[in-house]
């Protein structure tokens, strides 16, 4: 079986995880409540998606 | 090579996936609008549209095929006298499949699918869902403050609270 003929040093390890970075999710605003959400997704906030009131959302009380 | 791979799966072999789109198809032409995942979702609209393409057809070789595909006689019906002639004058896209969020657990997409068509009954779920969701919010309210109101009588001195107590519940 092929083993590893030396060890990695730790630079190497972090450059190899240079290109490991997450990106974050680019998010759309809501015509409705102006809120940040998710493209086309229905709002989380205001339960609105293409004008129209579509999930019960519940308000805090 | 990503040969052979079309449709979905559904991590089920085929008569439980047959079992699951038709309850899905059934409680769609019932409900009008159901939510699931967005691969299922997917996987139900051609089985759909199919059932609809039969209510147009609307003769009875059509309607036994349907019967054959439902789950329940009531579904049949509703679908050849309600549902199908809605969809007079459009070929196909009788859906609206809208992603709503996360399934906790496994984080699969959620989504909602709608015939088109049926907002004005969403919308009157919607108002009968908000009423009974006040109404309910009320009687907790009331609840919690009827607690209250004996937490202080049995609290306080008791010789004089109860009077006080039956006030504030007034
Ligand atoms: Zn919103």
């Amino acid at each position: 079986m092929p083993n590893p003929k030396r060890r990695h040093s730790k630079a190497r390890t972090g450059n190899r995880r240079a290109h490991d970075s997450l990106k974050r999710h680019s998010l759309s605003e809501c015509p409705n409540c102006h809120e940040k959400k998710m493209p086309h997704r229905a709002c989380p906030k205001c339960g609105y998606y293409k004008g129209r009131e579509v999930l019960d959302v519940e308000e805090a009380s | 090579m990503r040969h052979k791979e079309s449709g979905w799966r559904l991590g089920r072999n085929t008569a439980h996936r047959r079992s699951l789109l038709r309850n899905l198809v059934t409680s769609l032409i019932v409900e009008e609008r159901i939510e699931t995942t967005l691969p299922k979702a997917k996987a139900l609209r051609p089985q759909v549209e199919k059932m609809i393409t039969l209510g147009k057809r609307g003769d009875l070789w059509a309607r036994r095929q349907a019967a054959a595909y439902l789950m329940t006689r009531e579904a049949v019906t509703k679908l050849f006298d309600t549902v199908a002639p809605r969809f007079g004058d459009r070929n196909g896209g009788y859906l609206r499949i809208v992603r709503t969020g996360w399934q906790r657990g496994d984080g699969t997409d959620k989504a909602f699918v709608e015939l088109l068509g049926s907002e004005k009954l969403q919308e009157e779920k919607r108002q009968k869902r908000a009423e009974v969701r006040a109404k309910r919010a009320a009687e907790a309210k009331k609840a919690l403050e009827e607690a209250e109101a004996q937490a202080q009588t049995e609290g306080g001195a008791p010789p004089s609270e109860p009077a006080e107590g039956e006030e504030t519940k007034q």
